[in-house]
C-alpha cells in the first residue's frame, strides 16, 4: 500500500503522542506500587514482623518432674516412675483401622480410649502423635515393641506417673494425683498453661493437694519453629523447668507400716507423735485403700466398694474424723480444776455410782460406785462422778479454755485434707451457734468429754504430748523441703503449774500400772520403757432410762454403728516422756480392751524403732503377742512382695 | 513504509549485529533473572535444586534463543506474524482437547521434553499480529468502525480461548495488551471511552441488581465475586494467601532480614513461594531496598524497549516493541498488585523471576524481537 510522506509523518507524531501517555500512566503505577511498597515495608513494618514471629513460633511447655515425697529415714513414699502408652501417627500408618485392629489383637484397648483417639485423629494433622493406650504394662509394651513390624506407626513411649510403692500405708496423708479435670480447672484461678497438657497431673486429695504449687514445679519450655502445617521444624531455644520440691516428712514408713498392719481391718486411727518436737512419726487411718488406683484412673466397681464400704476407707479419721473424746479428757477437767485451786490432788470426793444434777441423774461407768477418790484414783479407775462434781466447780469456760490450751478444739494447721477443728465449747458457742442457754447438764457431760465435746485423734494425741512435755508443741508433718529443714513444733512451755502436770502425769502412770488401773493389762514392763496413758469409751448412743432399768446392754450385742468408741492416749517412757500415741477404734467398744492394746504394741514398736523384744510384755501376754508379731511380719512381707511384683 | 524503503546499505549485516544489539537491555534482563535465580536458591532452603538449576539452564537457552531472533530481520517477523498468530490460535484450541490439566486448569501441551503453553505464545504473536496490521493500515483508516473491529476481534477470540481454560490472568493480560496496542496505534480515543463506560456499566449494573427483582447472577456468583475482591473475608481460603503474603513482606522492613533469613516463605506460610509469590520472599528477605532495585530494573527495561520504538521510523518496529514492552510492564504490575493486596489474586508470574516452564522463553524469545527491531533499524 502507498503511503504519502504527510500520512506517514502525522502516524508517527500520534504514536509518539499516545506513547509518551502510556508510558506515563505506566510511571503512575509503578509509582503507586512504590508507595504501596513503602507503607507496609517501612511504615507497619513492626506490626507486621510482629505477625510472623507468631505464625513461626510456638512454644511447647515442658512438663517438670513432680517433687517426690520421703519418709524421715529417706524411704521414698510418692516417686514418678516411667509409665508407657502407645501412640499412633496416622501419616505413617496406612491403613489405620487395620493397624489398630492388629494392636487391639495384642493388647486391650479401651474403647472409650479408643473413641477419644478417633476424634483427636479427624481433628489433629495426620502427624501429630495420638494416644492409643496409657498407662500400660510393661508386658504389654514388650509385646507392642516386639510386634513392631507388623504395626507402622505405632511407637512405644514412655512418660512419668505417679507412683505410691507404700501402696496404703500413707493414702490418707498423701493422698493421691490424677490428671487435671475440668473441675479442677474450674476451681482454679487463672490457671496455669500447664495443667492444659492432656493428662497431667495433679495433687487430688492430701498433701498431695494442699503442697501441689511447691511439688509441682515450674513448667519449663521450649520456642520451636513450626511450618504452615504446624509441623515443628528445629527448636530455637529451651528454659528447662523447675522440678518440684522434694518433700521429707516427718513420718517414719517402717512404724506407719507396722500401725498400719496392727490397725488392720479395724475402723480405727491412730496418731504417734514426739512430746518434745511435734514430730508425727505415724498417723494412720484404717481401713485404707490404694492410692495407685486413684492415679491409674479408679474403675466404677472399686470407687464404689471403696464409697459403701461402712467403714469409710477414703475418710481420713486422724484429722478429718472427729469423737467424744470420752474419759480421755479427764485430764483436762483435773487441770482446769487443779490450776484454778477447785481441788488439790488429795481431796476426795464420794461416789456413789451417780450424782443428782439439777433433778437428773448423772451416772458414773461403775454402777457400785468408787467411794472416795482422790485425783489419783479418779483417773486411775477412771471415776466419773468426781469430774461431774468437779466440773460444776470449775464451770465450762475454764475447761473449755483448757482444752484450747492442750490444743483441743483448735485447728491445726497440717497440709493434709480436711483437718477438723474438733470442738471445746464454752458457753458463749452454744448461745452462738445453738441459740441456747448452757446448762449444768451440758457441763457434766462435757467433763467426761461427752456431750458436745469432740476431737480428733491427731488432738488427742496433742494433747498428750502436751501434758507429757508440758510444752506447747504444735504437729509437724514435713520435716524438709529440699534439704530445708522446717521449723521445729517444739513450743515454750504451757502456762500451766508443774506441780499439777506431774500429778496428773503420776496418776496416768497409774492408769497403766497400777495393778486396778483401767489399763493396766496394757501395760509395758520393761525398765525404762514405762508406759502411762488414759483409757476412753465414748458413747454414741444416749443410755434412757428405761434402758438402764433393764439393765445397760453389753456393746458386744449392740449392732456395729451403735457401740461405743474405744479410745486410748498414752505417753511413754514415763520418766522421759518420747512418744505420745492415741488410738481410736470406731465403736470398737471400751478404751481398755480395743484400744489400748493397739497403743502400747504401736508404743513399744516407736520406742524400740522395730519389733519390741517379748520381755518389754507382762508375762502373761508374751505368747499372745508372739503369735501376733509373726502373723503381722508375715502379713507385711506378703504386701510388701505383692507391691514388688506390681512395680516389676 | 515497507522493508523495501530501507536504507538497506546503513543495515548492519552478518556477525557484525552482534554489535548492534541492545546490550544494556540484555544485561538488564540478565540483572533481572539473577535476582530470580538468587529468590530460587533462597526459598529451596539453599540449594541448587530443584529450581534454580533447571531455571538457568532455561534462561541460557532464552538469551541464546533471543540472540538468534535478533539476528533475524525485522521485516521477516513481521511477514510471519499472520501465520505465527493462526498458529498459536490453533494450539490454544488443541489445547482444550489435548490439554493436561494442572492446578484446576487445562494449560498446557505436553510435548514430550518440554511443555507447551499456548497462552504464552499468544501473548507474543498478539503483539505481533496487531502491530502488522497497523503497519499496513494507512492510517486515516485507523479508527474507520470496520477497521476497528477486524482487530477487536484478533484480541477477542484468544483471550476468550484462554478464559475458558480457565486463566483469569492470562486472559486479563492479552485483553490488556491488546488494548495497549490499539490505543497506540492511534484508534480515536472515542471507542475506548465508550468500551470503558459500557465496561463500568455493565458492572455496576450487576452490583446494583444484586437483591433486587431483576438481580443479573445467582447469590453464590456475588459472593464468589465479593471474596475475590476482598479476600479478607475469608482469611483461612482465598484471603491465606494474601494475608501471609502482606505479612512477608511487611516484615522484611526497610533493610529485610537477609538473604535466608524470610520465615515466611522458608516455612511454607506462603503458597507458591517460587512462582507467583517470589517476590513476598525478595521483599522479606531483602525489604523495601530488594523491592525497589527489582522495581527500578523493570522500569529501566520499559525505558529502553521505549527508547528503541521511538528511535526507529518502522511503524511495525514501533508498536511490537511498545507492545511487548506493555506486555512486560502488565506482567509485574498485576502480579505485585496482587502480592501486595492491591489487586484480586490471579495466576500471573513475575517476570523474569518466577520459576516458569514456558513463560522466560517465551518472554526472551519476545525481547528478542525487540532486539531485532534494533539491529535493523535503518540508519
Amino acid at each position: 500500500m502507498k503511503r504519502s510522506p504527510k500520512d506517514l509523518d502525522g502516524s508517527h507524531k500520534l504514536l509518539t503522542r499516545r506513547t509518551l501517555l502510556l508510558g506515563g500512566m505506566q510511571l503512575g503505577f509503578v509509582g503507586a506500587l512504590g508507595m504501596r511498597m513503602r507503607f507496609l515495608q517501612v511504615d507497619q513494618a513492626d506490626q507486621f514482623r510482629l505477625l510472623a514471629e507468631e505464625n513461626r513460633i510456638n512454644i511447647r511447655l515442658i512438663a517438670p518432674s513432680r517433687g517426690e515425697i520421703f519418709d524421715r529415714n529417706g524411704l521414698i513414699i510418692a516417686q514418678n516412675s516411667p509409665s508407657y502408652r502407645v501412640v499412633l501417627v496416622p501419616e505413617d500408618a496406612g491403613d489405620v483401622e487395620e493397624v489398630i485392629a492388629n494392636l487391639s489383637r495384642l493388647i486391650p484397648i479401651d474403647a472409650e480410649d479408643l473413641e477419644r483417639a478417633r476424634t483427636e485423629m479427624r481433628r489433629s494433622p495426620p502427624f501429630l502423635p495420638i494416644t492409643l493406650a496409657d498407662q500400660i504394662s510393661w508386658k504389654d509394651i514388650s509385646k507392642v515393641a516386639v510386634n513392631a513390624p507388623a504395626l507402622p506407626g505405632i511407637t512405644p513411649e514412655v512418660g512419668l506417673t505417679r507412683v505410691y510403692p507404700q501402696q496404703d500405708d500413707f493414702a490418707h496423708v498423701v493422698g493421691y494425683v490424677g490428671p487435671v479435670s475440668d473441675y479442677d480447672l474450674s476451681r482454679i484461678e487463672d490457671p496455669e498453661p500447664i495443667l492444659r497438657i492432656p493428662r497431667f497431673q495433679i495433687g487430688k486429695v492430701g498433701f498431695e493437694a494442699k503442697r501441689e504449687e511447691s511439688l509441682r514445679g515450674k513448667a519449663g519450655a521450649k520456642r520451636v519453629e513450626v511450618n504452615a502445617m504446624g509441623r515443628v521444624m528445629r527448636e530455637l531455644d529451651r528454659r528447662e523447668g523447675e522440678s518440684g520440691a522434694d518433700t521429707q516428712l516427718t513420718l517414719d514408713a517402717e512404724l506407719q507400716n507396722y500401725v498400719q498392719a496392727r490397725l488392720g481391718r479395724e475402723s480405727a486411727a491412730a496418731v504417734i507423735m514426739d512430746v518434745e518436737n511435734g514430730d508425727l512419726r505415724a498417723i494412720c487411718s484404717s481401713p485404707s485403700f490404694d492410692p495407685n488406683l486413684f492415679v491409674r484412673g479408679i474403675s466404677v466397681g472399686d470407687y464404689r466398694a471403696l464409697t459403701e464400704d461402712p467403714f469409710r476407707p477414703l475418710a481420713n479419721k486422724t484429722v478429718q474424723g472427729t469423737y467424744p473424746p470420752g474419759s480421755t479428757f479427764k485430764m483436762v477437767t483435773a487441770l482446769a480444776g487443779l490450776e484454778n485451786g477447785i481441788i488439790t490432788p488429795e481431796e476426795t470426793t464420794w461416789c456413789p455410782g451417780h450424782l443428782e444434777v439439777s433433778g437428773r441423774r448423772f451416772h458414773c461407768w461403775k454402777r457400785a460406785g468408787h467411794g472416795h477418790v482422790n485425783l489419783l484414783e479418779s483417773l486411775k479407775g477412771s471415776c466419773d462422778v468426781y469430774y461431774y462434781d468437779l466440773a460444776i466447780k470449775v464451770g465450762i469456760d475454764r475447761i473449755s479454755e483448757m482444752a484450747n490450751k492442750l490444743g483441743l478444739g483448735v485447728r491445726h494447721d497440717l497440709p493434709m485434707s480436711a483437718v477438723a477443728a474438733g470442738l471445746a465449747p464454752n458457753r458463749d458457742w452454744k448461745s452462738r451457734v445453738h441459740g441456747q442457754d448452757w446448762l449444768v447438764g451440758d457441763t457434766v457431760n462435757a467433763s467426761i468429754g461427752q456431750g458436745f465435746m469432740l476431737a480428733s485423734p491427731l488432738q488427742l494425741a496433742l494433747m498428750t504430748a502436751r501434758i507429757a512435755s508440758g510444752h506447747s508443741v504444735t504437729p509437724r508433718l514435713v520435716k524438709s523441703i529440699n534439704g530445708v529443714e522446717e521449723p521445729s513444733g517444739e513450743g515454750a512451755p504451757l502456762e500451766i503449774s508443774d506441780i499439777h502436770l506431774r500429778n496428773v502425769r503420776k496418776s496416768m502412770y497409774a492408769v497403766s500400772n497400777d495393778r486396778r488401773g483401767t489399763g493396766y493389762r496394757s501395760r509395758i514392763i520393761a525398765d525404762g520403757m514405762r508406759m502411762a496413758g488414759k483409757t476412753g469409751t465414748s458413747q454414741v448412743r444416749n443410755i434412757t432410762a428405761a434402758e438402764r432399768a433393764a439393765g445397760v446392754i453389753r456393746n458386744q450385742d449392740l449392732p456395729w454403728e451403735r457401740r461405743d468408741h474405744a479410745l486410748f492416749v498414752c505417753f511413754a517412757p514415763f520418766d522421759k516422756p518420747k512418744f505420745a500415741v492415741s488410738v481410736v477404734v470406731e465403736h470398737g467398744g471400751g478404751g481398755s480392751t480395743a484400744a489400748a492394746p493397739i497403743a502400747r504394741d504401736v508404743m513399744l514398736q516407736a520406742l524400740y524403732g522395730g519389733t519390741p523384744p517379748l520381755e518389754a510384755y507382762p508375762a502373761s501376754d508374751r505368747q499372745r503377742i508372739e503369735a501376733q508379731q509373726d502373723r503381722l511380719e508375715r502379713e507385711r512381707l506378703q504386701r510388701r512382695e505383692s507391691s514388688g511384683s506390681d512395680q516389676a | 513504509m515497507s522493508y523495501l524503503e530501507y536504507h538497506s546499505k546503513t543495515t548492519p549485516t552478518g556477525l557484525r549485529k552482534i554489535l548492534y544489539l541492545n546490550w544494556p537491555l540484555a544485561l538488564l534482563l540478565a540483572a533481572a533473572a539473577g535476582v530470580g535465580f538468587l529468590m530460587l536458591y533462597s526459598v529451596a532452603g539453599g540449594s541448587f535444586s530443584p529450581w534454580v538449576e533447571p531455571q538457568v539452564k532455561r534462561f541460557l537457552l532464552g538469551m541464546v534463543v533471543m540472540i538468534i531472533v535478533a539476528m533475524v530481520p525485522i521485516w521477516f517477523w513481521r511477514n510471519i506474524s499472520v501465520v505465527a498468530y493462526l498458529m498459536a490460535l490453533l494450539l490454544l484450541v488443541a489445547v482444550e482437547f489435548f490439554g493436561t490439566i494442572g492446578m484446576g486448569a487445562q494449560r498446557w501441551i505436553d510435548l514430550g521434553p518440554m511443555r507447551l503453553q499456548p497462552s504464552e505464545l499468544m501473548k507474543i504473536t498478539l503483539v505481533m499480529i496487531l502491530a502488522a496490521y497497523y503497519d499496513w493500515l494507512p492510517g486515516k483508516r485507523t479508527s474507520r468502525p470496520l477497521f476497528v473491529a477486524l482487530p477487536v476481534l484478533i484480541i477477542v477470540v484468544p483471550t476468550f480461548l484462554v478464559l475458558k481454560q480457565p486463566d483469569l490472568g492470562t486472559s486479563i493480560l492479552l485483553l490488556a495488551a491488546g488494548g495497549g496496542i490499539m490505543f497506540l496505534a492511534g484508534v480515536h480515543w472515542a471507542y475506548f471511552a465508550a468500551v470503558i463506560s459500557a465496561a463500568v456499566g455493565l458492572v455496576s449494573a450487576v452490583f446494583k441488581s444484586r437483591g433486587t427483582d431483576w438481580q443479573l447472577l445467582k447469590d453464590y456468583q456475588y459472593r464468589r465475586i465479593d471474596t475475590f475482591l476482598d479476600p479478607s473475608q475469608d482469611p483461612l481460603g482465598a484471603g491465606y494467601h494474601i494475608t501471609q503474603s502482606k505479612i512477608a513482606l511487611g516484615s522484611g522492613g526497610w533493610s529485610g532480614r537477609g538473604f535466608m533469613q524470610g520465615t515466611q516463605s522458608r516455612l511454607n506460610f506462603l503458597p507458591e513461594k517460587h512462582t507467583d509469590f517470589i517476590f513476598t520472599t525478595l521483599a522479606e528477605e531483602f525489604g523495601f531496598v530488594g523491592g525497589m532495585t527489582l522495581l527500578s530494573i523493570y522500569v529501566l527495561i520499559i525505558i529502553f524497549c521505549v527508547a528503541t520504538a521511538m528511535s526507529t521510523k518502522d511503524r511495525f518496529s514501533s508498536l511490537v516493541t511498545l507492545g511487548i514492552a506493555l506486555n512486560f510492564f502488565l506482567f509485574f504490575a498485576v502480579n505485585m498488585s496482587m502480592v501486595m493486596g492491591l489487586a484480586p489474586v490471579v495466576g500471573v508470574p513475575l517476570p523474569m523471576v518466577s520459576y516458569g516452564g514456558s513463560a522466560m522463553l517465551v518472554l526472551l524469545a519476545a525481547f528478542g524481537i525487540v532486539q531485532s527491531a534494533n539491529v535493523h533499524r535503518p540508519r
